[in-house]
């Protein structure tokens, strides 16, 4: 078949400007911290070494930002397919309270994080069942096990709150390599190995393609409803390391509080990263930065005493912000507003 | 036309209606005149018009020529409710009531009687019944309409329409998706309606039924008027004829440029065929055929619109399940349940529906065509970028797709060049059963040129071509074997020296030689 068989030929050259990346905005969201910082509380910058290991916001940023970052990974294929997770954070209690319970019971590590791992596994599979099989909506699929899931963590733990004894466990949540905690590793070491898989393989092309245009991915031969199930896995098994990670840094599994609200966080870190919740292309740069600006936001406000209870305001305000900023029209309107200030 | 004349007054007549949009003029000099107490159907293949004439009609376009009278008054309709208003009700193909709504809301809805925001429930059950009497429809208004089966929903879109001082009804395709008995029903509505004086236009595509129910009809074909006959004196394949714009009486035009179909005359029984469907049916889509593809054969699936084409194609290539179907594929007995499954069988599937089936518009070029072929080597077997690139610089080569580059975004891109770029995934795919359904609508002509010269190149290179198309000549000229369906059953396949315009118009309209 002479006609199918191609021929040499030069590549073209890539139209591509680092500025049109849509992880631009949450940089951008950034530098506006960082300038905020730096006129009203430079002593946000310090960053001194003590005990053998760094201490300063930047660490702390870090450090407490890491669940949101894990929790965001997931979220970011989950709505690059059109779809939402809702249940992330009620996974984490899940399976906090699951690890808890098999190291009070005397289990080895590896065993418990296997164990942990198993149990995010499965309950992101439900979702992507229920999702891509029984064609229930995501967000309701997602709600069912967002409201039932604290209720399952707590039938595990006999409804108290479990005490994590185990110094090991308790490594992840609170130890340092290198003097960097650990969380942060290991949740930048998630996102460069879902980059490598996602762009390595084929497979973040067919969650873009499936969210792009579902019906025509299934004509060109996709098994649309298989990468639906996958991402909410890979969401289910981020909820996991998260919650693992959240158990082992309070020493605790607290049924109750594991997690809460932090699906809404890891949405909006998606958002901020310029991921479209109509599905499509995806941006895990841009989903990082998108968590790290979240984070930098909630430090910047408690570094500036800001009262707790007010904290949300300024949160949301940014928000909005970035998010105004990303939108197509207004940005058309800016520039209509910008050529008739000129003229 | 000598039979248009007639002593009953026009209840509307457009005259000279154009309308264009960019780059297209989907209407040029239009008339239609119905009569009062008159079915008039209205006809013409896909792109010929009638859903814009029909809009000018109901006000959701302002014609760029022409006028428009309706009992002897200029009107021009500004909106639907401005053309309901004026007399003219409009029952679309999809109901577009609502469900979850009772009988007598959704024929009341928008038009609700009451004052300062309450409803006045009496007076609006008791319009309803009215309406509903006028069709002489026995029917509970507080019924939830999303309850009721799907023929009593259309009559109850009908009551709806007829609510108001109606003049004229218009029926957009009603029948399209109802039964043989439901059709009946609505044909009874109908015709107790035209005996009431009302005018009515019906846009259908069952030829059956325009014989069934019209008394008079206007062909239009690509965007202009091809004339109006009074039903019982045009036949069949005359009608079919007018419709496709082949005039029956053309003689020489039988086999246009037939050397497709001549030359590999004598290799088809040769080969060995490559794909063998048996019994591929669907109920309430397509019934049971058999169907063989052999390489270096360009087969043909002809028909008229509604007559089971595209179902067809579906089926064979797994997007709907047959029922007790046999496809065995280069002699094996294979199971195509799923699209996945019929391109690891070295199946492809180029839609006619471009833009919903077909392109992912936000993804590059690039990506867009090597889609199909990584979908096949699953995701681990990645195509190396340099290899994707090399692909599709080929394909934008060969195929002259017009593009900035591989990696503009395919929206970006022009109808003709989507359509290119979509031949390109699946050649890359390199099949041997390739489904080219409606390959050339919507492009131009020089682009459909280079599409029948691809076609051509696939066949001589050994690849078994499934070719559906709505322009019969295209069919005639690139077919070596043609399948002829009508009214959702294979009627009829020709071969060789068989395949020519007349026995083709003849097969697909269903003429009888009594008929003519």
């Amino acid at each position: 078949m002479k006609w199918l068989a191609p021929p040499l030929r030069m590549s073209e050259p890539r139209h591509r400007v680092w500025w049109k990346s849509p992880a631009v905005w949450p940089l951008a969201g950034l530098m506006l911290l960082a300038l905020v910082n730096l006129k009203f509380n430079q002593e946000f910058f310090s960053l001194s070494f003590q005990d053998g290991h760094w201490v300063g916001a930047v660490v702390d940023i870090f450090k407490n930002g890491s669940t949101c970052l894990i929790l965001a990974l997931g979220m970011t294929l989950v709505i690059a397919t059109g779809g939402i997770d809702l249940s992330v954070g009620s996974v984490m209690a899940i399976v906090a309270a699951v690890a808890a319970a098999r190291l009070a019971r005397g289990d080895a590590l590896p065993v418990v994080l296997a164990e942990g791992l198993a149990v995010g596994l499965l309950c992101g599979l439900a979702n992507g069942l229920l999702v891509s099989w029984a064609k229930v909506q995501p967000i309701v699929a997602t709600l069912v096990l967002m409201v039932s899931g604290r209720g399952i963590a707590q039938l595990i733990t006999g409804g108290f709150q479990v005490r994590i004894d185990s110094a090991d466990f308790n490594f992840f949540g609170n130890g340092f390599i290198g003097g960097v905690p650990v969380a942060p590793v290991v949740a930048t070491a998630l996102f460069l190995a879902a980059w490598l898989w996602l762009r390595r393989s084929a497979t973040g092309l067919f969650i873009e393609a499936a969210g792009d245009n579902e019906t025509a991915s299934r004509f060109a031969g996709l098994a649309t409803g298989r990468i639906k199930c996958l991402v909410y896995a890979v969401s289910g098994m981020g909820a996991a390391v998260a919650g693992m990670l959240a158990a082992s840094s309070i020493k605790n599994a607290n049924p109750l509080h594991d997690g809460l609200n932090l699906e809404l966080d890891a949405i909006f870190a998606v958002v901020l990263g310029g991921t479209a919740l109509s599905g499509g292309r995806f941006n895990l740069l841009g989903t990082y930065l998108g968590a790290l600006m979240l984070q930098t936001l909630t430090e910047t406000m408690y570094y500036d005493h800001v009262p707790s209870a007010v904290a949300p305001v300024p949160k949301a305000v940014l928000i909005i912000l970035v998010c105004l900023l990303q939108s197509e029209t207004t940005r058309r309107w800016l520039g209509g507003l910008r050529r008739r200030v000129v003229a | 036309m000598a039979d248009v004349e007639s002593p009953t007054p026009r209840l509307l007549a457009m005259r000279g209606i154009g309308k264009n949009f960019p780059g297209v003029a989907a209407l040029a000099g239009v008339d239609l005149a119905v009569r009062a107490g008159e079915i008039h159907a209205l006809l013409g293949e896909n792109g010929a018009g009638k859903s814009t004439l029909i809009k000018v009609l109901t006000g959701v376009y302002a014609p760029d020529t022409g006028e428009i009278h309706l009992a002897g008054a200029r009107i021009q309709p500004a909106s639907p409710r401005d053309a309901e208003r004026l007399g003219i009700s409009t029952v679309y193909q999809e109901v577009n009531l609502i469900p979850s709504l009772s009988v007598a809301e959704n024929i009341g809805l928008g038009r609700q009687p009451g004052r300062l925001g309450f409803l006045n429930w009496p007076a609006l059950r008791r319009r309803a019944r009215a309406a509903l009497a006028r069709l002489e429809i026995d029917l509970d208004v507080d019924t939830e309409l999303g309850a009721l089966p799907l023929a009593l929903q259309q009559m109850v879109a009908i009551a709806r329409a007829l609510d108001l001082q109606a003049k004229l009804l218009v029926l957009d395709e009603p029948t399209a998706s109802l039964d043989e008995r439901e059709v009946e029903e609505l044909f009874k509505v109908m015709r107790q309606l035209r005996a009431g004086g009302l005018g009515i236009v019906f846009v259908t595509h069952f030829l059956d039924q325009v014989y069934a129910v019209s008394d008079r009809l206007t062909i239009l074909r690509n965007g202009e008027l091809v004339g109006e006959f009074l039903t019982a004196h045009l036949g069949r394949l005359e009608l079919v004829g007018k419709m496709l714009g082949r005039e029956v009486r053309d003689e020489e035009g039988h086999r246009a440029e037939g050397r497709v179909g001549m030359a590999t005359g004598a290799m088809m029984e040769s080969t060995a065929p490559l794909l063998e469907a048996r019994q591929l049916g669907r109920r309430g889509a397509v019934h049971p055929l058999d169907l063989t593809l052999r390489g270096g054969e360009v087969t043909g699936l002809a028909g008229l619109l509604g007559s089971g084409r595209t179902e067809t194609a579906r089926l064979l290539f797994g997007l709907d399940q047959a029922d007790g179907e046999e496809i065995r594929v280069r002699g094996a007995r294979v199971k195509i349940n799923s699209p996945r499954a019929a391109v690891r069988q070295g199946l492809a599937f180029c839609s006619e529906d471009r833009k919903m089936e077909g392109i992912l518009p936000n993804l590059t070029v690039r990506e867009n065509i090597i889609l199909a072929l990584q979908a096949k080597r699953g995701a681990w077997r990645t195509l190396a970028r340099a290899e994707q690139e090399k692909l599709c610089a080929h394909y934008i080569q060969a195929l002259r797709i017009k593009t900035r580059s591989a990696e503009t975004p395919i929206k970006n891109l022009s109808g003709g060049n989507q359509q290119k770029a979509l031949l390109a995934r699946w050649l890359a795919t390199q099949p041997e059963i390739i489904i080219l359904d409606e390959p050339t609508r919507g492009i131009d002509i020089g682009a459909k040129e280079e599409i029948e010269q691809l076609i051509a190149k696939l066949r001589a290179d050994g690849v078994a071509v499934l070719f559906i198309s709505s322009e019969i000549e295209e069919v005639v000229r690139n077919c070596t074997r043609i399948v002829v369906l009508r009214e959702r059953r294979k009627v009829a396949e020709l071969a060789g020296d068989e395949i020519e315009l007349r026995r083709l118009l003849h097969e697909m309209a269903g003429a009888t030689p009594a008929h003519e």
